[in-house]
């Protein structure tokens, strides 16, 4: 079936129903499902995070299997933002547990979870603007203090995936373009090897073709046994690339399961996000 | 560091030209030209560290003005135990009392540094009220702990012999301590300038002014480097005290809070966790004090705020404004 979504092929979700009937329906409607059966790299047990008066997230349950792409979907505000920052310790759940490899780093402060090999791409890609991009490189690489000490195989393959990197090595990475600051900010994230990626809306006002640069890096790194977890809003984006998917709404997980079932289930997608893939 | 913002540099000259018609000579120009500088090299020593400190981890620490006089004082007791140093008419005798006398008073600046760090600012990041009372809270305390150690008088802390007198270019008379200011001045803006450009510590202290949480998000414990950055600003302006405090040969309690408020206008109109503009902002007020005290005395107090909402009115953020501030 065709929609407005497809035919323009922006793939933003934007409801076209009031949201909190939507809500309720889906909460009741569609009991979470069990994940696949793949060796759990992050797991959140009825994670909770307040910020400030305001609870955000009511108990998220959400398993990112090893080795595989999660796509963590829902409409704005549906708490997809605050739980990667709540996974990467920047708000503190206040209830529930967050467990890496099978430790507790629930109570972890960023940096240490930082150190678990766990690389986070914000929504607003982060980069600093006032360092060239080789110096935005350079502090992603823990391990090295001087550029040359970088890995050169590494560094040349994120060339090859993001050509704009070493076009601008030298430049200033307030000067580069948004779609270019989210590749300097992709490559950033993978500058050493990492078990986890959390990125947020990595797709968020690219043009077409450096979406398309962006989904081959991403099939890459997949096939180079890194687990993501991305949040993201374009919904081709989503069916090309995750493995997995969990859908959110009003701070909690309201669907979790392969993302090639919910892809060819119109109805289910319908009832979680208002509009078919 | 890249494709630098040259207008705000260019405002040095330009400042140090306008007013050279209306003083009329040129010998009394470079004589007041090389104070303003010396003036705003040692401001800028003072001021580098707590620019970083607001820059890095947003606390306003209104308490810098005590590690000033610490050092300051420090600087009267070592120098004051050296007087056959001090006294001797050599230069090299001269160094040798007044550099052990900037080392010792930046290890006791650094280190009340580190406790004022620990037990007056750490309870309090976050809260912008509460920090700006509680560090003047703490400077007055140890203002009364400088006037129990030292006494509450005015102590008298003499340039070296050497260091006396003045040196004469053409017809214009030339302090030489002013020209040693400027060139610690100097060295110490070097250094940063090489810390921070050169080094992975300095990308970091660059990249935590511009965005903190993401530095943490890449595994980097920012309150420890902001620990290390306050400790340096603390032994900075402890070096700046003793500076400070020989370029007025004399030294009170209160020096540090007096120069607070250079401070201030200092690193306002550099823009907030700026090194450059701490640098143009302390030449700016160094040479504005120095020309408006000889040109308008009356008004001299009054000319650095003037400037600062003069610099406001062009740049709000400063001259060299830090990004995601």
């Amino acid at each position: 079936m065709s929609t407005p979504y497809q035919a323009s092929n922006t793939g933003l979700f934007a409801p076209q129903r009031p949201r909190q009937p939507e809500a309720a329906k889906v909460a009741h409607a569609k009991p979470l499902q069990v994940p696949p059966k793949a060796e759990p790299l992050l797991t959140l047990q009825g994670v909770e995070t307040h910020i400030g008066a305001y609870h955000i997230l009511h108990g998220v349950d959400l398993v990112v299997p090893k080795g595989q792409l999660t796509m963590l979907l829902g409409r704005n505000g549906a708490g997809k933002t605050t739980t990667l920052r709540t996974i990467m310790g920047l708000w503190q759940a206040s209830k529930g547990r967050i467990t890496f490899n099978g430790q507790d780093v629930t109570h972890l402060h960023t940096p240490q979870i930082a150190g678990l090999n766990i690389a986070y791409v914000p929504e607003n890609m982060g980069i600093f603007s006032d360092l060239t991009v080789k110096e935005n490189m350079l502090l992603a690489a823990r391990q090295a203090s001087r550029a040359s000490q970088m890995d050169e195989a590494r560094l040349q393959w994120i060339f090859k995936l993001f050509p704009a990197v070493e076009k601008f090595w030298n430049h200033p990475a307030g000067k580069l373009s948004g779609g270019q600051k989210q590749m300097l900010a992709v490559s950033r994230a993978i500058v050493e090897p990492r078990e986890l990626l959390i990125i947020d809306e990595p797709s968020k006002g690219l043009a077409p073709v450096m979406i398309n640069n962006m989904i081959d890096a991403f099939q890459q790194l997949k096939a180079s046994g890194v687990s993501i977890l991305l949040v993201e809003q374009n919904i081709s984006f989503a069916k090309r690339l995750g493995d997995t998917v969990a859908v959110m709404d009003n701070g909690r997980v309201v669907h979790a399961g392969s993302m090639a079932e919910l892809a060819t289930d119109e109805n289910l997608q319908r009832d979680l996000l208002g509009l078919t893939l | 560091m890249n494709n630098l913002d040259w207008k705000p540099l260019a405002l040095v000259p330009l400042l140090a030209l306008a007013v050279l018609p209306l003083i009329g000579s040129t010998s009394i120009w470079v004589t007041l030209t090389v104070a303003g500088l010396a003036m705003g090299m040692i401001v800028f020593i003072i001021a580098s560290g707590l620019t970083l400190v607001f820059g890095l981890m947003d606390v306003l620490n209104f308490g810098h003005g005590l590690f000033i006089a610490l050092g300051a004082f420090v600087a009267t007791s070592v120098l004051g135990a050296m007087g056959d140093w001090t006294n001797s008419d050599q230069w090299l005798m001269n160094l040798a009392a007044v550099f052990p006398a900037m080392l010792v008073a930046m290890g006791v600046a650094a280190a009340v540094g580190l406790a004022f760090e620990r037990f007056i600012v750490r309870p309090v990041y976050g809260q912008h009220l509460k920090q700006i009372l509680i560090t003047m809270g703490g400077m007055i305390i140890g203002e009364e702990l400088i006037k129990v150690i030292w006494g509450p008088q005015q102590i008298a802390l003499p340039l070296p012999e050497a260091m006396r007198g003045s040196l004469y270019l053409g017809e214009a008379a030339v302090e030489k301590y002013r020209l040693l200011a400027v060139g610690v001045g100097a060295v110490v803006f070097a250094l940063q300038l090489w810390v921070l450009s050169r080094t992975k510590i300095g990308l970091l202290i660059r990249a935590g002014v511009q965005d903190r949480e993401m530095v943490e998000s890449l595994g980097y414990r920012i309150r420890r480097l902001f620990v290390g950055v306050f400790v340096v600003g603390s032994a900075l302006a402890g070096l700046g005290g003793v500076m400070w405090g020989l370029y007025q040969q004399n030294v009170v309690p209160q020096m540090g809070a007096q120069v607070n408020v250079l401070i201030f206008i200092v690193i306002i109109i550099g823009g907030l966790g700026s090194t450059g503009g701490a640098l143009i902002g302390s030449l700016l007020v160094g040479l504005m004090a120095n020309y408006t005290g000889f040109l308008a005395p009356k008004v001299a107090l009054f000319s650095n705020i003037a400037l600062m909402v003069a610099v406001l009115l062009w740049r709000p953020q400063g001259v060299y404004p830090v990004a995601n501030r």
